[in-house]
């Protein structure tokens, strides 16, 4: 359900919210807000549940009790207009998960086309424009496995600018890359955050979180255990964060 | 004890054996494009949430593939004149084949949709895209892609099996065979003439196969990767 957005509502809001796994209580009352324009970084030891709150936002998972507000959906209702949603929400995941069997421009245009009903011409306009936006305009017409890690990772990211969302989740997008590629991919994330876009990004990258974002947020067995502006990893209070950031996380 | 063997008494029926072959081809293209399709929704039933539907698919794959196809034809055509609905031997045979081979391809498209990583669905669900749309622009293909050669092979393996579509009296390769060696008494030149035959339908199917593949999968073409 899409309620009146005011400009000054958050884009993305999370009350409370509760998840588990079975036995497994993964989110225990998770809390945080994404005005618009803001970077969010979600840090955390592995198993922290970041990645679970950062899926309950898109909705990959149902949320057992708590309030989600993202662009006005209302995420936790059961009712949520998934398609609505997601046309707000732009999402990358660790794998890149292009199409193998389309190409580059193809991977584009498909959304565009296929659910906002965009002409091919204008979608493979738009195409070139996301492209160039994450350096890759050469690789128009290749496909996904011609490409190298990083390059992928960035056009998984034109994929997603394609369908203009008012705000971005990344989920430890340079995980699986090397250093060298690591760092092109976060030259793209530093640009959009530039541009102003707003984005929620789980990362282990602890110089590039304190470089890039507004706000931290600190998980630690499935509480909001310590948060604040990016200052809070230099000087942290909580013992938990002390040591996260000190056995060699924040690296610049 | 000697070997005669008389191929001019025999090859002077050639326009039989030719329609025959024509007849089997027909009847494999026929069985093949329908049971693509029927398969492939039996596959995609088969993973429906709603229990009823992936039951049905499920009883219905399982039966066609514990069943002689010889049987399951005879269903089919008494079963209609049952009904007192009458069809022609050739119609009777495209849709016993076609629901005999729809079950294999049900089951081979299956392993197919199942191969398909987790992550690719959610990227597209993450792009905002329908269930509908997920299944015809990102699972069919690649799924097609990774069980075509079984796929394939299954069709060929259907084109052989529809000899046994002589038994309706559908005017096929195997059909024509008997007629001839019963009118010739060279039942052993007939049988072999039958069976090269049979050797470059397969062949023809093969090929087929492979064109259709260079069209479906223009990656593989594009990067010089083989099936
Ligand atoms: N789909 C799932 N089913 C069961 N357990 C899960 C599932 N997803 C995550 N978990 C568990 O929830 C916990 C938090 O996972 P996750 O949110 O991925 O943590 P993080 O991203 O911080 O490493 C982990 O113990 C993980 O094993
Ligand atoms: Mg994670």
């Amino acid at each position: 359900m899409q309620q009146n957005l005011s400009s000054s509502d958050p884009i993305v809001s999370l009350r409370d919210v509760q998840k588990s796994f079975g036995p497994l209580r993964v989110l225990d009352g998770v809390s945080f807000a994404v005005e618009r324009g803001e970077v969010l970084a979600l840090i955390g030891r592995s198993g922290s549940g970041k990645s679970t709150a950062l899926r309950c936002i898109d909705r990959f998972e149902k949320v057992d009790g708590g309030e989600i507000v993202v662009c006005g959906h209302r995420v936790d209702r059961p009712d949520v207009d998934l398609r609505a949603l997601r046309q707000d929400v732009g999402i990358v995941f660790q794998s890149y998960n292009l199409f193998p069997h389309l190409t580059i421009e193809q991977n584009i245009t498909l959304a565009p086309c296929a659910v906002k009903g965009m002409a091919t011409s204008r979608a493979r306009d738009l195409a070139r424009k996301v492209l160039a936006q994450v350096g890759l305009e050469e690789k128009l017409h290749a496909y996904p496995e011609q490409l190298s890690g990083g390059q992928q990772q960035r056009a998984a990211i034109a994929r997603s600018l394609a369908m203009q969302p008012k705000v971005m989740l990344f989920d430890e997008v340079t995980s699986a890359l090397d250093p060298e590629l690591t760092a092109e991919v976060l030259k793209v994330i530093e640009q959009l955050a530039a541009d102003g876009m707003t984005m929620v990004m789980v990362t282990h990258e602890m110089g590039f979180a304190k470089g890039i974002a507004d706000r931290i947020v600190f998980m630690h067995r499935g509480k909001v255990h310590e948060t604040g502006p990016a200052s809070i990893l230099t000087s942290p209070t909580t013992p938990e964060l002390t040591q996260f950031v000190g056995t060699g996380n924040l690296k610049s | 004890m000697s070997l005669q063997l008389d191929f001019p008494a025999v090859l002077e029926r050639w326009p039989s054996f030719l329609g025959g072959a024509a007849l089997t081809l027909e009847l494999a293209a026929f069985a093949t494009v329908l049971g693509a399709l029927f398969g492939t929704l039996a596959a995609v039933g088969r993973g429906s949430r709603s229990p009823l539907i992936a039951g049905a698919c499920k009883v219905y794959v399982e039966t066609i593939r514990n069943t002689p196809l010889l049987v399951q034809i005879f269903l089919v055509y008494f079963g209609l004149a049952s009904l007192g609905l009458k069809f022609s031997a050739f119609t009777v045979a495209v849709a016993a084949l076609t629901i005999n081979v729809g079950a294999y391809t049900a089951e081979i498209m299956r392993a197919g949709f199942e191969a398909i990583p987790r992550g690719q669905i959610e990227a597209a669900e993450g792009l905002a895209l329908s269930r509908l749309q997920i299944y015809w622009h990102i699972i069919l293909l690649p799924a097609i892609e990774k069980v075509y050669p079984a796929l394939t092979s299954q069709f060929v393996l259907l084109m052989l099996a529809s000899s046994v579509c002589s038994q309706i009296s559908a005017e096929e390769l195997t059909a024509v065979a008997n007629y001839i060696q019963s009118d010739t008494y060279r039942a052993f030149e007939t049988y072999i003439i039958v069976a090269v035959l049979y050797v470059i339908l397969s062949l023809v199917m093969r090929a087929g196969f492979w064109g259709l593949g260079l069209v479906l999968f223009p990656r593989r073409r594009r990067l010089g990767t083989p099936l």
